[in-house]
């Protein structure tokens, strides 16, 4: 009998029978939107000339600020799909639901695979969910400034796409790390630590010796930006010029699956008492 | 009920880094009959168990549903329903959608759900999250899942722990009920007493070990008799038993006799014209014999 199907079904039964995606996603929405509609009032503001210690009208530059803006869904909105991803592997773990999960579908593989697939849909919706917050917001108050949008443009939309690929791929990421390193706690350390942390000093560093921004293009944010094509990261810290957008998608998509494949045969195959 | 199998444990070994939780442990269980897995804590039931549900590999030997190991089976939640020990369920989950995950990864009809909510007795509090349950809400919900393939073998592991009285007498006729049907029947337990009046027969183990594999009658075999025997005056009943044979011990409550029947204690006491305050048949009782045979050098 094919075990797949039946096995992915579950797993969306799983998400949504419990609170913690809607939690997530609200989270979600309201910090992009927050942080979209803050920096668009500000930029917009500063460049109409109410900006206090700003005087002459037109100082700020607004071209190309509001794909910047959008983008928020992601550059800082990531975080969100990864924590789904990785609760959605943990969770079992500490609330022992592997045993029954496994006594459903004893294939393990088969668990983790529809895990995956579940979790990239998940992670494209918490894209479109940050893409509205960061439209909404954003967009809303750049046109109240008077400020182009953009949103008429082909280019944006296919960022809009690309977007909630990278989104979805984050979810990928984190089913391998929550496949790997089992503790809830421990994962969202990890991931706040590297990419908050780690991750930008290295960019930043590499940003000044080209071998080291070599190898920083490989880093999961940096490739999430390169895969983006805009990000308020692009601003202090030249990462990833050099690679094409599907480039990034497949250094993140490629990490989501190393980790992934890495969990399966470690972890994910261990005793279950 | 789709499909009736065997279980049949060959030879498994367990061992967890040092600890030999289970060593070259084989038996059977027969479909159309309850058999009580027996054997005091840590003497590794649950592992058993585990090894046979593909949770935990064995590290030698293999356990299987009529020669099919679990994970190979076509449809295991409709062949084999399980409830392990510590049943394990995300308390921000309702009863009802913890079955219905279930029911969707095994292609269960979803009627199933509503129907082991209410044999289980828990249709009122199905659309509670389970975080709120008690430990006898928590049994039964860990039985529904077991229940809800429709499964020709059952494996429970303690499912008498934490239920009330009535819940009690309701799991056991509910077992005898299943086997009648003609389904396996295992349920794993560390008291004989709480099994007793359910199993016809017992599979006990003791540090990982088989000690004994039969009938429950086939226990009570090894079971020795003895008559508590008392009288207002103690010593004349003591002459008198001497007299007439007995081996009598003096214990607090009165005299053992061991190795007879109460009536002919009586007939002596009474042909020797000694009156009895007491007269009591004594079995040293399964609970005992069963403590015996786990108890071994410990
Ligand atoms: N994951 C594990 N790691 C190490 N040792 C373990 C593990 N699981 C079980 N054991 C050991 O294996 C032995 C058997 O344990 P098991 O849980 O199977 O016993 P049990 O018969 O079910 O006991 P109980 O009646 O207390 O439930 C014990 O000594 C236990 O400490
Ligand atoms: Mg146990």
């Amino acid at each position: 009998m094919n075990t797949f199907l039946p096995a992915v079904r579950s797993e969306v039964a799983k998400i949504t029978s419990t609170r913690m995606w809607w939690i997530l996603a609200l989270v979600l929405f309201v910090y992009v939107l927050a942080m979209a509609g803050g920096l668009a009032a500000l930029l917009g503001a500063g460049s109409d000339g109410s900006l206090p210690g700003v005087t002459t009208t037109g100082s700020v530059p607004t071209a190309g600020i509001a794909p910047l803006i959008y983008s928020f869904a992601s550059s800082i909105g990531y975080v969100f799909p990864v924590l789904l991803g990785a609760l959605a592997v943990t969770g079992e773990v500490r609330h022992q639901t592997l045993t029954p999960t496994f006594l459903a579908t004893p294939r393990r593989g088969v668990v983790l695979l529809a895990k995956l697939l579940v979790l990239l849909a998940f992670g494209a919706l918490f894209g479109v969910i940050g893409l509205v917050a960061s439209v909404g917001g954003g967009g809303g108050v750049l046109a109240a400034f008077g400020i182009e949008t953009e949103l008429g443009s082909s280019d944006t939309w296919a960022m809009f796409a690309r977007l909630i690929l990278a989104m979805a791929l984050w979810a990928a990421v984190g089913i391998g790390l929550g496949s790997i390193v089992t503790n809830q706690v421990a994962v969202i350390v990890i991931v706040i630590a590297f990419t908050q942390f780690v991750e930008p000093v290295l960019r930043s560093v590499g940003a000044l010796a080209d071998w080291i921004g070599d190898i920083v293009q490989f880093l999961p944010g940096a490739a999430s930006d390169t895969l983006v094509g805009t990000s308020i990261f692009g601003l202090v810290s030249t990462g990833a010029d050099g690679l094409e957008w599907w480039a990034g998608a497949l250094i993140l998509g490629g990490i989501a699956a190393v980790l992934t494949a890495l969990g399966a045969l470690t972890t994910w195959r261990r005793d279950v008492t | 009920m789709t499909d009736v199998r065997t279980i049949e444990v060959e030879a498994v070994t367990k061992r967890f880094g040092a600890v030999a939780a289970v060593n070259s442990l084989s038996f059977q269980v027969a479909p159309g009959r309850v058999t009580g897995f027996l054997g005091p804590n840590g003497a590794g039931k649950t592992t058993t168990l585990r090894m046979l549900l593909g949770l935990v590999r064995p590290t030698e030997g293999r356990a299987t549903f009529g020669g099919v190991a679990y994970a190979d089976l076509d449809s295991p939640l409709r062949t084999v329903g399980a409830a392990l020990e510590a049943a394990s369920f995300h308390p921000g989950r309702s009863a009802r959608n913890h079955l219905a995950i279930l029911a969707t990864a095994s292609r269960i009809p979803r009627a199933r759900i509503d129907a082991t909510l209410d044999l289980v007795g828990l249709s009122e509090f199905a659309d509670r999250r389970v975080g709120g349950y008690s430990l006898g809400m928590r049994q039964r919900l860990g039985l529904a899942s077991a229940l809800l393939g429709d499964p020709g073998v059952l494996v429970l592991d303690e499912p008498i722990n934490g239920l009330d009285p009535e819940g009690i007498k309701w799991i056991r006729s509910l077992l005898r009920a299943l086997a009648g049907e003609g389904r396996t029947v295992l349920v794993s337990s560390h008291l004989l007493s709480e099994v007793q009046q359910s199993v016809d027969d017992v599979i006990i183990i003791a540090r990982g070990e088989l000690v004994h594999e039969g009938t429950l009658s086939s226990l009570s075999a090894g079971d020795s008799l003895s008559v508590l025997v008392d009288a207002p005056d103690r010593a004349a009943l003591a002459a008198a038993l001497s007299a007439a044979g007995f081996t009598v011990t003096a214990a607090r409550a009165g005299l053992v006799v061991v190795g007879v029947e109460a009536e002919e204690v009586g007939r002596a006491a009474f042909a020797a014209g000694v009156p009895l305050s007491t007269l009591h048949r004594q079995s040293s009782g399964l609970e005992e014999t069963f403590l015996h045979l786990v108890g071994g050098d410990r």
